[in-house]
């Protein structure tokens, strides 16, 4: 379980988060949604302690992140960054072989091939494995970054925007590989998105920011309400239910 | 390329530059040498093997290191200050220990180098016009900077003549007794090769590498410790060869990728192999006499530093 207490996060005197607190369970997909400038960003950077927090507590399975080995967390907790735009020549195995890194420090064990194998598989990246980065389509790259993730086998997955410049079709295959994983092995999944139709049909939690504060929290269908959105983005917007699944209308 | 074809041109190379020279050795006489002709071949052209190898390897090496650490193809000894800032070191331990053992030196030029090398890249994070170009000529004003100071201060205690010696490489002075500190690269770049899969993490940002639960600061520092270290001793030795640093790497990284583990052993021998190369041609162009290291890799590397900066824009990088 992820246990953030009354966070707090100051940037030049620009309060960026504020008394943020939140509990986030086992085996779900939790969204974070909100204008732009809302703090889910920082946020998801703090629960991974890429930023430090002003003030509060954020704990992961009772333990203080901040008190936790480096090492130790990256074994427990993992996150992809939108910003992860690599420079390097690196072939999608390379990528992917450095998610074992926490485990093995860079010499990989026989343990180690078998879950970069996996990781490939599950991303279906076999043909392509050893292909660089930089000849990659947006839509490959992005799996290939998944897969390096999956390679690390954390229980706690952080995606910041994984959608970002993917088209429809790739950003659906995204979201069900991060539901399967979520319902086939069991994975505890945070993400930032921004498209509040995809946060609606494939998350089981929305926590939904504006200006640094929750404005609310909880399952799916009671945050995907026509009141609460309005709240949250200053527009109204229409909710239309098609296949028990609740479609935002906003054009 | 594989590396079966770069050990090969090593050792053939190796044995060209053995048997190269004004006094006569000829491989015939390998098993009837002469007293002359044993001294010519252990006090120097040994030696001067070593160094070129060294210096090669090293210098390619600590490159490739510098373009990891700061993400970018065009950082480089030549193009980060770290050079001229070790110059400079050596210039000050001449002028405030006048009797400094090479050493002394090599430690004193090493603070100078390590110094220069972290204004460079604490100059490179301010930077917001971030344009591949744009980078190499920022280092290159900068090492003319600290350039400018170490001559004025060499004109003013004499010292210009003696300056020299470094500004340019030349591997003809190299003999037994004035190059084995050199050496102190070997371990240094044994260690680089044990720490090459967290520079290449390291290369690919702080974020990506707390996530991998990698002491970014500490590998960045370590990687800044080695450059400067091994481009203190080299410079101490033989001189400033430029452009190595930048354009082994940058040739590697074309057909051997990024990741360090695969593309260090490429990138000493390549880096060995092409000092070797320009030093036989430097030494045969005008035999007997001989043009400086730093004079024939600064023609053939410039020349290939200009298509690598070409090609980069043609690929859009």
């Amino acid at each position: 379980m992820v246990d953030l207490k009354n966070v707090f996060k100051t940037y030049n005197k620009k309060k960026v988060i504020e008394d943020v607190s939140l509990e986030i369970e086992k085996g779900t997909i939790t969204s974070f949604i909100g204008p732009n400038g809302a703090g889910k960003s920082t946020l998801i950077s703090m629960i991974s302690r890429l930023i430090a927090k002003d003030n509060g507590a954020i704990t992961i399975d009772g333990q203080d992140i901040m008190q936790t080995k480096n090492n130790e967390l990256a074994k427990k907790i993992s996150i992809l960054k939108q910003s992860n735009a690599i420079n390097l020549k690196l072939t999608i195995r390379e990528l992917v072989s450095f998610g074992r890194f926490p485990y093995s420090q860079g010499k990989l064990t026989e343990e180690d091939q078998s879950k970069i194998d996996e990781a490939i598989d599950y991303m279906e990246l076999r043909e392509i494995q050893d292909k660089y980065l930089d000849e990659l389509s947006g839509g490959q790259r992005q799996r290939a970054h998944i897969a390096m993730v999956i390679a690390q086998d954390t229980e706690y997955i952080l995606l910041d925007e994984p959608l970002n410049n993917l088209d429809m079709r790739h950003s659906v295959q995204i979201m069900k590989t991060l539901r399967k994983l979520v319902n086939e092995m069991g994975k505890t999944i945070l993400l930032v998105i921004h498209d509040i139709n995809f946060a609606s049909c494939y998350s089981d939690h929305i926590v939904a920011l504006k200006d640094g504060k929750i404005v609310k929290q909880g399952r799916t269908c009671d945050v995907i309400d026509k009141c609460v959105l309005k709240d949250i983005y200053d527009m109204d917007i229409d909710i239309k239910e098609i296949d028990d699944r609740r479609i935002c209308v906003y054009f | 390329m594989k590396i079966r074809y770069l050990v090969l041109a090593l050792v053939v190379l190796s044995i060209a530059s053995v048997f190269i020279g004004v006094s006569e050795v000829t491989p015939k006489d390998i098993f009837s040498l002469t007293e002359a002709q044993q001294q010519v071949l252990f006090v120097s052209r040994i030696p001067r093997l070593f160094s070129i190898i060294i210096a090669g390897m090293s210098m390619s090496i600590v490159g490739l290191i510098m373009q990891q650490l700061s993400r970018n193809k065009f950082v480089s000894p030549t193009t980060a200050g770290t050079l001229d800032a070790a110059r400079l070191g050596i210039l000050v331990s001449m002028m405030v220990f006048t009797a400094a053992s090479p050493f002394q030196k090599m430690l004193v030029s090493f603070a100078f180098a390590l110094l220069g090398t972290i204004v460079f890249m604490k100059i490179l994070s301010k930077i917001k016009f971030k344009d591949a170009i744009f980078i190499p000529l920022i280092g290159l004003m900068f090492g003319n900077i600290i350039s400018s100071i170490s001559t004025f201060f060499a004109y003013q205690n004499d010292l210009i003549q003696n300056m020299a010696s470094w500004m340019q490489g030349d591997f003809s002075m190299i003999m037994s007794g004035n190059y084995e500190l050199m050496f102190v690269s070997v371990p240094i770049l044994i260690l680089a090769y044990i720490y090459a899969n967290k520079f290449t993490i390291a290369g690919m940002g702080e974020d990506f590498s707390k996530n991998l639960g990698l002491n970014y600061r500490q590998v960045v520092n370590l990687g800044l410790i080695i450059s400067a270290l091994v481009t203190a001793s080299v410079v101490l030795s033989v001189g400033v060869i430029p452009f190595l640093g930048l354009i082994i790497p940058n040739i590697v990284t074309i057909y051997q990728g990024d990741h360090l583990k695969k593309s260090l052993i490429h990138t000493a021998l390549l880096g060995a192999v092409f000092v070797l190369f320009c030093d036989i041609i430097g030494r045969v162009i005008i035999y007997p006499y001989e043009i400086p290291i730093s004079l024939t890799v600064g023609v053939i590397g410039s020349g290939i530093f200009i298509y690598l900066l070409l090609r980069r824009k043609k690929y859009g990088l």
